[in-house]
């Protein structure tokens, strides 16, 4: 076997894309276009949007917000999202006296249809090795300071269950429209990384 | 299997650096690798759990130096060259003839698919077996090691929590990345305190982890 880590006879990444694409193309087994349009759903109509309009719906609407408590996926299909990585959509609500925050320790495991693909950070070694054993510390260096007293769950989506946070709604957006309210709400909030602030 | 990808409380990463305007796909090849990763398990009559071993199995250096889609990329020609549907080096001549090198592509080899039942579309299962644990009952994660495919991270192993709720009942990974059946099971959110993981010393929290019913004993 070659030695993977020498890095002279190593092929660039992109290449070995093409190679395959070329090598599947060839054999008509994949076409051009359906990996185009794969990829387009995913830049831009899968993504944190999506989780953002369910989250201001349940500040706004307190049935809404018990049916997306007790029945993640279906308060969610609601909405029009489903697919692949969203089969059983558990939602977690923080408060003042406890702060939640999802990790897949194992692979990268997301709820795609509410949060589109997971960012660089959360496929980050330090952030799959460190949050389910230092969370305070991580937390604070990614910005998030907690107080000793708020109790702090972590998430290690281990199964099919996928997991996503319904954060506070801050203080100051009373007057604020459900759609105003939605372009608040963060990614970052709804892995439970950050807060959402009033802007 | 203890590899690269079972990577709850390792030490020595850094930190983590958030890019606010980080794009869904930095790269042009990223998005492709994606595309092609998703697409590799149906290709190649396999399915998620075996796609998720095909990481576990790159080697820790392949599994790393290209990030996450350099991952999926490497994953998706192992499960097609697995399933025959690539001759193995055929990735690699191509690509070096796409460079302008003189290369012979190898001939295409026999198709060797996994045959295996399929209890229907996603990983959701009924059973009719009663659970074997309710939230409140004190279980631990039993400590077996694997050479194949599993969901419990090394660092339950052997740990004592608290069922928190009963999830749906889904195919186990443990079999299915294997071809060797999908023995649906139970599966519990198990909670466990930190210290009961990191010792007396780590830092007050609660870990809630995704457990098949096969993965726990009661104590």
């Amino acid at each position: 076997m070659a030695d993977p880590t020498n890095t002279k006879d190593r092929l660039a990444p992109a290449v070995r894309a093409e190679a395959l694409e070329s090598l599947l193309a060839e054999r008509g087994l994949i076409k051009s276009e359906v990996l185009d349009g794969f990829i387009n759903r995913f830049v831009n109509d899968v993504g944190p949007m999506n989780g953002a309009k369910a989250v201001a719906k349940a500040w706004t609407d307190s049935d809404y917000r018990e049916h997306l408590l007790a029945d993640g996926t279906g308060a969610i299909k609601e909405l029009g999202f489903a697919g692949p990585q969203g089969e059983h959509i558990v939602v977690v609500e923080n408060s003042d006296d406890v702060h939640n925050v999802v990790v897949c320790t194992l692979c990268s495991c997301y709820p795609w249809p509410v949060l589109g693909l997971p960012p660089e950070w959360y496929k980050d070694p330090a952030y799959r090795s460190r949050m389910v054993r230092e969370p305070r510390t991580l937390l604070s260096e990614m910005g998030l300071d907690l107080d000793d007293s708020v109790d702090v769950r972590v998430w290690d989506s281990s199964a099919e269950n996928r997991y996503l946070v319904l954060p506070q709604r801050p203080d100051g957006t009373d007057d604020l429209s459900e759609e105003e309210l939605a372009a608040l709400v963060t990614r970052d909030a709804m892995v439970g990384v950050a807060k959402v602030s009033a802007g | 299997m203890d590899g690269i990808h079972d990577m709850g409380g390792m030490q020595g990463w850094g930190t983590v650096a958030i890019d606010p305007d980080e794009p869904v796909f930095r790269e042009p090849w990223h998005g492709r690798a994606f595309a092609m990763g998703a697409m590799s398990m149906g290709l190649s009559g396999t399915n998620l759990d075996a796609f998720r071993h095909g990481l576990e199995r790159l080697h820790p250096y392949d599994y790393l130096a290209d990030g996450y889609y350099g991952r999926w990329l490497a994953c998706a020609e192992t499960l097609l060259v697995d399933s025959g549907v690539l001759a193995p080096g055929a990735v690699e001549a191509r690509a070096r003839s796409l460079m302008g090198e003189t290369v012979d592509e190898p001939a295409d080899v026999e198709e060797n698919k996994p045959t295996y039942e399929r209890g229907g579309p996603g990983s959701l299962r009924e059973i009719d077996d009663e659970p074997a644990f309710s939230p409140g009952d004190r279980v631990r994660a039993r400590d077996v090691r694997t050479e194949g495919h599993t969901r419990m991270p090394g660092y339950i192993r052997g740990r004592a929590g608290t069922v928190h709720a009963l999830r749906p009942t889904a195919l186990l990974p443990d079999t299915n990345a294997h071809f060797r059946g999908e023995n649906p099971q139970h599966v519990y959110t198990v909670e466990f305190e930190s210290a009961e993981l990191w010792g007396p010393d780590a830092e007050a929290a609660k870990l809630r982890i995704d457990l098949f019913e096969s993965y726990l004993e009661a104590i």
